[in-house]
């Protein structure tokens, strides 16, 4: 079986959000950058775990400039075989897509896996966009994955509980919470990551459809309003007066 | 060209992201100066149906087909990119849900479309470019996107932009469409749905607890307020983990993203990653026994104490609002 796992870098979870050139650009200045958590976590580990359950490969990808190999590595220290950097600024979610499925169609494989969101920017579209551009099948927001044969079962989250869907390969998924347990690289994984393969692909042309024009920070909070413990009665009465949420 | 609206039902019925995004369907066509179409694909009976022309919908457009009671994203889009071309439409809206967020972006790809995954509100038009305002960085800013292609797709945040009731008249015809079963890769096998209990993502009001519970044993406090509110339950991220509760309530940026009208956070800190998934509430009440609690700095109102004592007497308070209301 080969998994392709597409990984991309998001800013630590801690980040203080801040913009740049009057609020155009995000500003990165001092900012950490990990591997998106969706696809580290339950992507990567999963197709991991699968791979030494039944053999094959693991190649992670990732659409992105120069910057981007320390996040690659630390895939790569976690367990995955190879890596491929499609060598472009990621635009949006289509040209990122675009970029993925022309290498697909160029390089055989079974399962493309895709985290749930990037951190950042939560779209939740390049593994859709992915499914689509090549008619492959497309499971969404996936809390597991068995494989039996060519045959693979998933849980899948829906409104309200999850459902249980089959599908034959070639397909692609986006992994959500559930699907495996984080895995933290040791020393002989991070050791074995320098030497293992990276290679640098060239993008396709491809267009933008959407950019982001202008960013704005949220509302602050006025302050918090405090009710002594003794007195619920108050907040009863604030939340049905004056916030009329009941 | 028309505007269409891909409007998905509970049970028969439709909820309320479901009028949302009729609605918001509606705004944008009136802005285009064209009309709103819905399209079903549940072949539901028509007073259901035209019942969505109170949010401004003229047509909806019945697609029936036995392969369409299998919900797959890929299948699903191909024939709205069909029913897209059939009818001249170049916008499809979606509600940023389940099903929005697994067809639309398979749709996008097919109808080579610009997509905004999760707008907030009312676009602005400039010539044929649209801006639409998304929350990005997990609710910790908001951006300004541009749409520049021809086709362009909108995700709606469900609670962001109420739907607005208006005098239309709808009709609905049902819209021949040929579907090749054999497009279907995805078949479900099995749905599992908590019955009776109302699903986090649509929550009015959400009652969560975190690891100031101290064991799984004392959540029945936690489900008697959501009893009483008529509420949603959720729970902090190590919560989950621990197995104290089901990971489906767990929210935050690894979590579900929740946008009630109200939340109530009990015994949680408050963590950046925490806020990240509630930060969009409308009114945040926190009750932490410890006051320099970070959640407190995002929080409307807040009491100082300790769950084991606020929580049981909060509920009698409740109780009593409920019983007089
Ligand atoms: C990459 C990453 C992603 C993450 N994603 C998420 C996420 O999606 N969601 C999430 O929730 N977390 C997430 N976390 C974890 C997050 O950082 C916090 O650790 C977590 O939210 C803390 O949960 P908690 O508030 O329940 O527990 P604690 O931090 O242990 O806080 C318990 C709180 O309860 C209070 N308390 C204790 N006893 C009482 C009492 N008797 N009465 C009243 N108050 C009491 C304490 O004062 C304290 O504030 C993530 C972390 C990382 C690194
Ligand atoms: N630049 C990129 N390179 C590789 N994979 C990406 C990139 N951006 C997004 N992805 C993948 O697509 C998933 C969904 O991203 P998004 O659509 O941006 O929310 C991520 O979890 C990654 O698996």
């Amino acid at each position: 079986m080969k998994f392709l796992v597409c990984i991309s870098k998001a800013p630590d979870t801690t980040t203080k959000i801040a913009f740049t050139d009057n609020n155009t650009k995000f500003n990165n200045d001092k900012v950490v950058f990990i591997v998106n958590p969706y696809d580290e976590w339950y992507a990567l580990v999963r197709a991991l775990e699968l791979k030494e359950k039944l053999g094959g490969t693991v190649t992670v990808i990732n659409v992105g400039a120069a910057d981007t190999d320390a996040i690659i590595r630390k895939a790569l220290a976690i367990g995955a075989d190879d890596a491929v950097r499609i060598d472009a600024e990621p635009g949006d979610a289509m040209f990122v897509a675009k970029q993925i499925a022309e290498y697909v169609k160029a390089n055989a494989y079974d399962i493309v896996l895709c985290g749930k969101e990037t951190i950042d920017y939560n779209g939740s579209e390049v593994g859709g966009m992915i499914a689509g551009l090549l008619d492959w099948g497309y499971v969404s927001l996936a809390s597991s994955l068995e494989l039996n044969g060519n045959t693979a079962t998933l849980n899948r989250e829906i409104a309200g509980g999850h459902e249980t869907v089959e599908v034959n390969i070639p397909f692609v998924l986006s992994a959500a919470k559930g699907m495996a347990e984080a895995r933290i690289p040791n020393m002989r994984g991070i050791m074995a990551a320098r030497t293992k393969p990276v290679a640098i692909v060239a993008a396709v042309a491809s267009e933008n459809y959407t950019s982001i024009i202008s960013y704005e920070l949220p509302k602050e909070k006025t302050g918090v309003k405090l009710v002594s413990a003794d007195n619920v009665g108050e907040l009863v009465s604030l939340l049905h007066n004056e916030a009329k949420v009941i | 060209m028309p505007v269409l609206v891909f409007a998905e039902s509970a049970n028969g019925t439709f909820k309320k992201s479901n009028f949302e995004a009729v609605s918001y369907g509606a705004r944008v066509a009136a802005q285009l100066n064209t009309e709103a179409y819905v399209i079903d694909f549940e072949n539901m009976s028509g007073d259901v149906l035209k019942s969505l022309g109170e949010y401004g919908a003229t047509k909806v457009y019945r697609v029936a087909s036995d392969a369409l009671k299998n919900f797959d994203a890929g299948l699903y889009a191909k024939v709205l990119n069909d029913v897209a071309q059939k009818l001249n439409a170049t916008t499809v809206i979606f509600a940023f849900n389940y099903s929005g967020k697994a067809i639309a972006p398979v749709l996008a790809a097919k109808m080579n479309a610009g997509y905004v995954a999760g707008a907030i509100d009312i676009p602005v038009m400039e010539g044929n470019t649209i801006k639409i305002r998304k929350n990005v960085f997990s609710g910790k800013a908001i951006a300004m996107y541009a749409i520049h292609s021809e086709n362009k797709i909108i995700a709606l945040t469900p609670n962001t932009v109420a739907p607005v009731k208006t005098e239309n008249k709808c009709s609905v015809e049902n819209l021949e469409i040929a579907i090749n079963a054999t497009d279907s890769k995805v078949k479900v096998k099995e749905v599992v749905k908590a019955s009776g209990k109302i699903t986090l993502s649509d929550a009015d009001i959400v009652v969560s607890a975190g690891r100031g519970l101290k064991g799984p044993e004392n959540w029945g406090m936690v489900e008697e307020m959501a009893n009483i509110l008529g509420a949603a339950t959720a729970c902090s991220r190590p919560v989950a983990d621990i197995h104290w509760r089901p990971h489906e309530e767990h929210v935050g940026q690894t979590g579900l993203t929740v946008r009630p009208n109200l939340y109530i956070a009990l015994g949680i800190s408050g963590a950046i990653q925490h806020l990240a998934g509630v930060n969009g509430s409308k009114v945040i009440v926190v009750i932490n026994k410890d006051p320099e609690a970070p959640f407190f700095k995002a929080a409307d109102y807040g009491i100082v104490g300790d769950v084991f004592e606020v929580v049981p007497k909060l509920n009698e308070a409740f109780k009593k609002f409920k019983a007089g209301a």
